[in-house]
């Protein structure tokens, strides 16, 4: 990891990093992207790893989206399951991961949606050390992080969640491959039938995944029920700042948003109180 | 773009045969395959990661050839659709596609059967949405897929004890 941001160093601005290469590859097919150079971290060794450490789950950088979703450790948060599960199809899951998809910060990606409703940290490696940097803080715009030009995604640590803690992840997809239409990630904890704490965020109805806080607000110290749910909902869907396009129209995009909120938040309970959910995307 | 790209050594296994070739550092795995190694049973389709035609095991892991370099295959051992029949016998899951009429025009069917076969590898008694889930990434603009779905249960089904 060292040689390879020494490389990136002397490289300069030409030069891109190639982890999975399921975004960067069509990106430069497309001359959206046209490096003079590429930095394969695929053959280095001990960066594809899910350990639980510290209360935390550590994700390698490397660690493919179908890693994680076969992985029994990265099971004991479901939410985390269903992103890996639920993104594109099985040959992006075999290439894709989890640092390359949270450095390229596509509006529409799909970790920084879900890993924002936990307490997620990113490791930063460059010539100058190492950083941590809170997810919150690391994904500054579209496609945009706080990696300096030297610095490279070394892994990701997700904090388990507290105990009666529950979360669900729902996109809407026209198909496998392509990216959802909207997607929402809810973490709820519970206290009986009390919400104690919640977390809401949006992935493709803005230019980055958007916090709903106060859709949170609108559940957090409250009992769940059709008003308290109305209320979440109807904040949420003024949270999201969708673009018309191909996928459908900003109005269109908002309500699916409610939608989904909703039925996440269903899961989340169900989820918090033990039960076990499956959850997968859903499908025009 | 350089005018002359300075190539790179590298070795792979392609259908159990190793190869020691040199490649521009731009070359698209399914490039070399098809293009180098003549073996154009790998299709191109949408060439933008959508369709699966390209769909080829990568040590045993389905990948899209067109997603990737063909340097980053340094190493690896690749099966392709020429690389399933053996001794002049059709795969179990190949004659399956053929029995089910799972193919009309056969453009991506080579991507299908090598899907299939990561599947049907890693599990032999896939469930319907399971088969759907694990050809999700492959396009097919004729069938249906309603035929696809029953040549993978029908391999499945013939694959048990092999």
């Amino acid at each position: 990891m060292k040689e390879a941001v020494t490389m990136l160093a002397q490289l300069g601005d030409d030069a891109k990093l190639l982890a999975g290469g399921q975004s960067l590859i069509p990106l430069m097919k497309l001359r959206f992207a046209s490096p003079q150079h590429l930095v394969d971290l695929n053959f280095i060794s001990g960066t594809s790893y899910i350990k639980e450490e510290n209360d935390a789950l550590s994700f390698g950088a490397l660690t493919r989206h179908a890693e994680i979703e076969t992985s029994p450790a990265a099971a004991k948060i479901p939410i985390v399951h269903d992103c890996a599960a639920g993104i594109a199809d099985v040959q992006v899951r075999n290439r894709g991961t989890i640092g390359g998809s949270l450095a390229e910060a596509d509006p529409s990606g799909d970790w920084a949606t879900v890993l924002m409703t936990l307490s997620t940290e990113v490791r930063c490696l460059g010539t100058n050390g190492s950083r941590t940097v809170p997810l919150r803080d690391f994904i500054k715009d579209a496609y945009t992080t706080a990696l300096g030009h030297d610095e490279l995604v070394s892994a990701v640590v997700v904090k388990n969640p507290p105990k009666g803690s529950g979360g669900a992840y729902l996109a809407f997809k026209r198909s496998a491959p392509v990216y959802p239409t909207a997607s929402a990630a809810v973490q709820l904890t519970l206290d009986g039938d009390v919400c104690n704490d919640a977390a809401i965020a949006l992935g493709c109805v803005g230019l980055t995944a958007i916090k709903a806080k106060e859709a949170e607000a609108a559940l957090r110290g409250q009992r769940i029920n059709e008003k308290t749910m109305a209320a979440t909902i109807e904040a949420a869907r003024a949270a999201a700042d969708p673009q018309s396009d191909m996928r459908g129209s900003a109005d269109y995009k908002r309500a699916l948003v409610g939608a989904l909120v909703k039925r996440a938040i269903e899961i989340a309970v169900q989820r918090a109180r033990g039960e076990r959910v499956e959850v997968s995307h859903i499908y025009a | 773009m350089p005018e002359s790209v300075e190539k790179v050594p590298i070795k792979l296994k392609v259908n159990g045969r190793l190869h020691a070739l040199s490649v521009e550092p731009r070359m698209l795995l399914v490039q070399l395959l098809r293009e180098e190694l003549d073996l154009t049973g790998t299709h191109v389709g949408c060439d933008t990661t959508y369709c699966g035609a390209c769909t080829v095991l990568m040590n045993d892991a389905a990948v899209k050839s067109c997603t990737m370099f063909a340097v980053q295959a340094d190493g690896a051992e690749i099966v392709t659709v020429e690389g399933l029949e053996k001794d002049g016998q059709l795969h179990p899951i190949q004659k399956a596609f053929g029995d089910s009429y799972g193919l009309q025009c056969g453009y991506c069917t080579p991507g299908l059967m090598l899907s299939a076969l990561q599947l049907l590898s890693r599990n032999k008694q896939p469930s319907e949405k399971e088969i759907r889930k694990a050809i999700a990434g492959n396009t097919c603009r004729c069938t249906g897929y309603q035929n696809i779905l029953k040549a993978i249960q029908l391999a499945a089904q013939n694959m048990k004890g092999a």
